[in-house]
């Protein structure tokens, strides 16, 4: 199978003021083949949301390519290109609370984007609100209601619809379930699940929560700093993980068991992830590495294969 | 006094019952809770948003604003000492001085105008008679306790240049400036990326380890249970149903909640992996609470007696009790996912 999107040393810098700029994401590379879920890890502030967003034209691109189904995307989308790809790119935001016009129903929310995209009339438009209504688990009578009237994982529904009314076929997925309960999230992880199923989606999936990621996911992409440090199948990769920070990561994610929390040692590192201002030289995780060589500050890891694995690691322990 | 026979623990929280009165009517938002907490102990309290653990800890810290709120039964007991609306205890104030605790969100709890030096400071000037140089002085020493690199320096710095991580560190000094003997964490990490969790996880134990605080943890990550906790109370609708150790609660879970909860997120075992089961519905609404168990609408294994009755404890353990009627000797099939007590 094809990539059906794929970035190509996508980077994007924000300035921030006089030689100030923000290396929010700086030369990533990453594919995502027909029907794959990719997960794509990181703490905050390493660049995976504006990413996801870059890759879907919310942001312009400060260099770098994107192309969808071979085709070389704008720079900067111009409104006749948001016209044209909306219906085929679409995105779930994190923030069931903020990312919902509260001054709209709950109808319009949904079937805005089938006004702007398809010819259709006010009914068609009503009936396929209602059925997308009781698709994702909610009712249909729930259409002229706003969103203050429901809760957080009954918003998130809310948000799923909208992106998937148009049918996309390439949908960003920027932390979908980290603002709802345990209980609520596997809710909503089934659903996606489902309605990829059904309709042959290919998801961008971004979250922190690492066994999450693991389960939903076919691949998983790691991100530190504006970079990408490992990518292999998404098992793998949780349980060999092969980047020191990868290995951090894993260790860090709290399992819910008391025995093997008990029996493991800490894996808490020192420090937090430095300012995306001022990037250091060489590899972006040596001042934090526990395994650093003098190697590490200063030159650049490449992302590259490792032998006899389905894997890319950018560290200079196996270069 | 007849409590003799039974050894004092440090804090002893029976009955507690907390309501809210709104626009839409009263809200019964924790509705009999029991725990008690021993000192070097970590108990934790699970259970989804709104089923009334903050208020249950607010309500003992005396952070219930009143009106509308109001404590209508029960009583908090620390060392004996009934608390529940009381600011102090043998000349010493309670808030602050013997229970500190930790807010959820480091960055709205702090107060963005004052240095945080000052803001640890404040306490000390407030319940321990210090002088400003001389809380200033003990502020930075707390900053360093906290493992805050250039402490001297972070002490004059407000909130707005500090991380998220640092600000729950320099939260974490300040909650425990007046050697507290309970430490309250309200969700202490769930703003924060897991490598920051794992830090201040790690601290609260050294610190719980120097000073052999007591600390209960609200939160509902299940992974960090399983870290911190000695003992777990899972909560559902305004009440307690299932107690025990946490090996207990991770290994013999005797509540369907808590079993639902289990299998609602993903195992980390490579080669078993199950299906992610949610659970269905949403908690009750607590304008009118269910006569019967809270549970029941979402339960799988749901009888007709559990719409009605309210269940009654059933020991699994010495400390392990699950309210649920599926422990009645008059059940003869229980469901597998359950543990049960061999009746002999």
């Amino acid at each position: 199978m094809g990539a059906l999107v794929s970035a190509n040393a996508l980077t994007r810098y924000f300035d921030i003021g006089k030689d100030q700029r923000v290396h929010a994401v700086d030369g990533v590379s990453l594919s995502v083949d027909e029907k794959e879920i990719v997960g794509l890890v990181g703490e905050s502030g390493s660049g995976k949301s504006t990413f996801g967003k870059t890759l879907i034209g919310l942001h312009s691109k400060t260099s770098g390519t994107v192309t969808y189904r071979g085709e070389q995307l704008p720079q900067k989308y111009a409104p006749a290109d948001f016209q044209r790809l909306a219906v085929n790119m679409q995105m779930i935001f994190q923030d069931p609370y903020s990312s919902l016009n509260p001054r709209m129903t709950v109808g319009e929310i949904i079937g805005e984007g089938l006004k702007l995209h398809m010819d259709l009339s006010g009914k068609e438009v009503r009936d396929r609100v209602a059925e997308w209504l009781e698709r994702v688990g909610l009712n249909a009578d729930h259409m002229s209601r706003y969103p203050h009237e429901f809760s957080g994982g009954q918003r998130q529904r809310i948000g799923i619809a909208r992106a998937l009314i148009l049918e996309p076929e390439f949908v960003v997925c920027d932390e979908p379930i980290s603002a709802l309960d345990v209980s609520v999230q596997a809710q909503v992880i089934n659903l996606l699940g489902e309605l990829k199923e059904k309709m042959g989606l290919t998801l961008l999936f971004i979250a922190h929560d690492l066994s999450m990621v693991r389960y939903v996911s076919d691949r998983m992409a790691v991100m530190y700093l504006g970079s990408l440090v490992e990518l292999g199948k998404a098992d793998e990769v949780y349980f060999d993980p092969k980047h020191p920070y990868t290995e951090v990561l894993v260790g860090s994610n709290p399992e819910p068991d008391p025995n093997l929390e008990r029996s493991r040692p800490s894996t808490a590192i020192q420090g937090e992830i430095p300012s995306p201002v001022n990037v250091p030289a060489g590899c972006r995780f040596a001042n934090r590495c526990p395994r650093v060589m003098d190697v590490c500050r200063n030159t650049t890891p490449e992302l590259i294969p490792l032998k006899d694995l389905d894997r890319m690691v950018a560290c200079h322990l196996y270069t | 006094m007849s409590a003799s026979s039974k050894q004092q623990k440090l804090l002893e929280v029976e009955n507690l019952a907390v309501e809210f009165d709104t626009y839409g009517g009263v809200v019964k938002a924790v509705r009999g809770v029991d725990f008690t907490v021993d000192q070097g102990e970590t108990l934790a309290i699970v259970g989804e948003s709104g089923c009334g653990k903050s208020v249950t800890v607010q309500s003992i810290m005396g952070l219930i604003p009143m009106p509308p709120g109001r404590i209508t039964e029960g009583s908090a007991r620390l060392r004996g000492h009934e608390v529940l609306g009381r600011n102090a205890i043998d000349g010493k104030d309670i808030r602050g001085s013997e229970i500190g605790m930790i807010f959820q969100d480091p960055m709205t709890s702090l107060n963005p105008t004052m240095t945080i030096g000052d803001q640890i400071a404040e306490p000390l000037q407030v319940h321990r008679g210090y002088s400003y140089q001389g809380a200033f002085k003990e502020a930075v020493n707390l900053l360093e306790m906290s493992k805050i690199p250039e402490a001297a320096k972070r002490a004059k710095q407000y909130p707005f240049e500090f991380s998220g991580g640092m600000l729950q560190r320099a939260m974490i000094a300040m909650a425990l400036s007046c050697k507290p003997s309970i430490l309250i964490a309200d969700e202490p990490t769930t703003a924060l990326d897991v490598t920051i969790q794992a830090q201040i996880l790690d601290l609260m134990q050294d610190l719980q380890k120097e000073t052999g605080m007591a600390i209960i943890l609200i939160t509902h990550d299940l992974g960090v249970v399983a870290r911190m906790a000695d003992e777990v109370a899972v909560m559902y609708a305004g009440k307690v149903v299932e107690h025990g150790t946490v090996d207990d609660v991770f290994y013999r879970p005797a509540h369907p909640y808590t079993v639902g909860l289990k299998d609602a997120m993903p195992n980390n075992d490579r080669e078993l992996q199950h299906e992610l089961k949610p659970i269905e519905g949403s908690p009750p609404d607590l304008f009118s609470p269910p006569v019967g168990c809270g549970y029941c609408p979402r339960c799988p294994h749901a009888m007709n007696i559990c719409g009605n009755r309210h269940p009654i404890d059933y020991f699994l353990g010495d400390h392990h009790f699950s309210r649920c009627w599926l422990h009645a000797e008059q059940v003869t099939e229980k469901p597998e996912s359950l543990y049960v007590r061999e009746h002999n």
